[in-house]
């Protein structure tokens, strides 16, 4: 049934066919990068550029390019509060999962709880008293406010993935550790934590995704700070050209060079943190 | 997550008890302190719980975001589901959620199906059909914005063969734009479901499907009674999760047509975004909010349920 038959060579040639046609976009987002405008007015969305260049590119990323301080402005803001955000969470949702996992008390199993129904809990109802209230604060357009936020969205979600980890752990390396004279703080930082490799990367990949890629909490705090990300820079600049499809698309290919270049050498580990992470 | 050693626990209960050939405990052991889950739990409970709970009570007021308000009971709610532009946003909601269910779920199945074994090209085009997923959705929603343009991809390809009748401006068409949101959608977020179904058909047992060809079931048969019922689970999650994502969208709304035309593609989320942030009513927004979270915990709800379903089966 699973042999290689004239049958397969057909589904095979089927599918990539129907492959090719879902990925059309990005060849086009490519190739329209690299025309000039009047070359996207004059050729066929689907031709490739005549004369290739890179013109766009220049245009937004030259240090005296009108847009670029913008763009190098987002991809800093981007990679400050991401960065920021999967440090911080990993720090507190390591430490809080392994006390929960660990403790035999009543009451850690129901303040685990709190997590478990956060999980599910949308955004858009808490992010309206939590704007006027980062405004009191002055944490509107602070990429500060913005970690703080962000590390709370992606809290329950890795509190539940790590506490399932640290429960499969045996106890045993807990006990050596112990016998061998070192402290708590010791035994969970350089014994437990090292070990727990695989549900960091899956917290880290998919909290650093989901706080990259967000627009909706970005528009509404960051909109005309000076600490606007991507998707927020992205949104006002293309929003702001009238049918320049080539620099739109550059500035598109911009932001996401940085998350197609991570994918390009991780694809495996991402596609296995998005089903290893959804599943546990 | 009730497996400790091997050996299946019932949460809650003394652990000691249940270890009757555990050595020597040393006393004393290290397992950390309570107060390290402190800064999580506060966190939580202050930019989650807070805050939602502010939000439903601001659903009952007339507020601004400044000054005083006043009590207005359900008025808030009267209004969402009377006023014809937010009524129509909540049916616009629940028509993407609807779609992008049933879309990517048939397609993701499709090309889990199709890229779950014996083809050679299966880990680049997996990759590939993946990629999508992981890039901002207001950037790929820019790339759609063209295609769907007077001067763009779609209408250059319908010309090409012959179809140029329907060439058009796919996205001021208010009965066409909120397919074009969907699509694109949909399109997204393919890779996602193939990789949920991808992961479910790896436990079908590769030789009950071989002795029933041999016995000389069809690929239909094969599907329906062995495959289907097998990744059920996954089916269940799939389902779930495009759902909630479905009814929370936002960024392609805002990015393809802002809305528009007319209040044609408005949804929920966008409807928050735009009554709370743009014409300060604030309490009209958590309203919708508040439907839009009700939706949700509803739909969360059931998939606790599958869930449990499932660990009873005794997967």
């Amino acid at each position: 049934m699973h042999r290689y038959t004239k049958w397969t060579l057909i589904r095979e040639i089927l599918v990539i066919i129907a492959s090719v046609i879902i990925l059309l976009p990005f060849w086009i987002l490519i190739s329209t990068s690299l025309k000039t405008t009047e070359q996207v007015l004059t050729t066929s969305a689907f031709a490739p550029p005549q004369t290739p260049t890179l013109d766009n590119f220049v245009q937004l990323l030259s240090p005296t390019g009108s847009q670029s301080g913008n763009v190098y402005q987002g991809l800093f803001s981007s990679l400050l509060i991401t960065i920021s955000t999967v440090l911080v969470l990993i720090a507190l949702s390591s430490a809080a999962a392994y006390v929960f996992a660990r403790s035999t008390r009543k009451l850690s199993n129901r303040v685990f709880r709190i997590f478990l129904i956060a999980i599910v809990l949308p955004t858009q109802l808490g992010v309206l008293p939590l704007y006027i209230g980062a405004r009191s604060l002055g944490l509107v357009g602070n990429p500060w406010g913005m970690v703080i936020i962000y590390t709370a969205m992606t809290m329950p979600f890795a509190v539940f993935l790590y506490s399932g980890f640290f429960r499969r752990l045996p106890r045993d390396y807990e006990e050596a550790a112990t016998l061998d004279g070192a402290t708590r703080f010791q035994i969970f930082s350089r014994v437990i934590f090292p070990l727990m490799g695989p549900a960091t990367g899956t917290v880290a990949i998919l909290s650093g995704l989901l706080v990259w890629n967000d627009f909706f909490t970005a528009v509404i705090f960051l909109n005309g700070s000076p600490f606007m990300t991507l998707p927020v820079v992205v949104y006002n600049y293309v929003g702001s050209l009238v049918s320049q499809w080539n620099l739109s698309f550059a500035v598109v290919l911009i932001a996401m060079a940085p998350v197609l270049a991570f994918y390009i050498f991780a694809q495996k580990k991402l596609m296995q943190g998005y089903a290893g992470g959804i599943k546990s | 997550m009730t497996i400790t050693n091997g050996r299946t626990v019932p949460s809650g209960t003394d652990k000691e008890q249940q270890h009757p050939e555990a050595p020597r405990r040393p006393s004393g052991v290290g397992f950390g302190r309570w107060w390290w889950a402190l800064p999580a739990v506060a966190l939580t409970l202050v930019v989650t719980y807070m805050s939602t709970a502010f939000g439903a009570f601001f659903a009952f007021t007339d507020w601004t975001g400044l000054g005083d308000f006043n009590f207005v009971g359900v008025d808030n709610f009267i209004q969402v589901f009377q006023d014809p532009a937010l009524l129509g946003s909540v049916r616009n909601t629940l028509f993407l959620a609807g779609g992008f269910v049933v879309f990517t779920n048939i397609l993701g199945l499709l090309f889990a199906l199709a890229l779950n074994r014996t083809l050679k090209t299966r880990f680049l085009l997996r990759a590939l059909i993946f990629m999508p997923v992981v890039l901002s959705s207001v950037a790929v929603s820019f790339i759609w914005k063209f295609i769907f343009a007077f001067d763009g991809p779609l209408n250059q390809a319908l010309e090409a063969v012959g179809l140029g009748q329907f060439k058009q401006d796919w996205l001021a068409n208010p009965a066409l734009a909120l397919w074009c949101v969907l699509a694109v959608m949909v399109w997204q977020s393919i890779g996602f479901v193939m990789v949920i179904y991808l992961a479910g058909l790896a436990t079908v047992p590769v030789e009950l499907e071989e002795a029933a060809a041999l016995d000389g079931a069809g690929i239909w048969q094969i599907f329906r009674s062995i495959t289907l019922p097998t990744i059920q689970p996954s089916v269940a999650i799939a389902t779930v999760l495009t759902l909630i994502q479905g009814l929370s969208v936002f960024d392609q709304v805002l990015t393809l047509t802002g809305g528009g035309p007319g209040d044609a593609t408005q949804t929920l989320a966008t409807q928050i975004y735009t009554q709370t942030f743009l014409y300060g009513a604030f309490g009209l927004g958590a309203a919708a909010a508040l439907v839009l979270t009700v939706f949700i915990l509803i739909l969360a709800l059931i998939q606790q349920f599958t869930v449990r379903d499932r660990a009873n089966i005794g997967d």
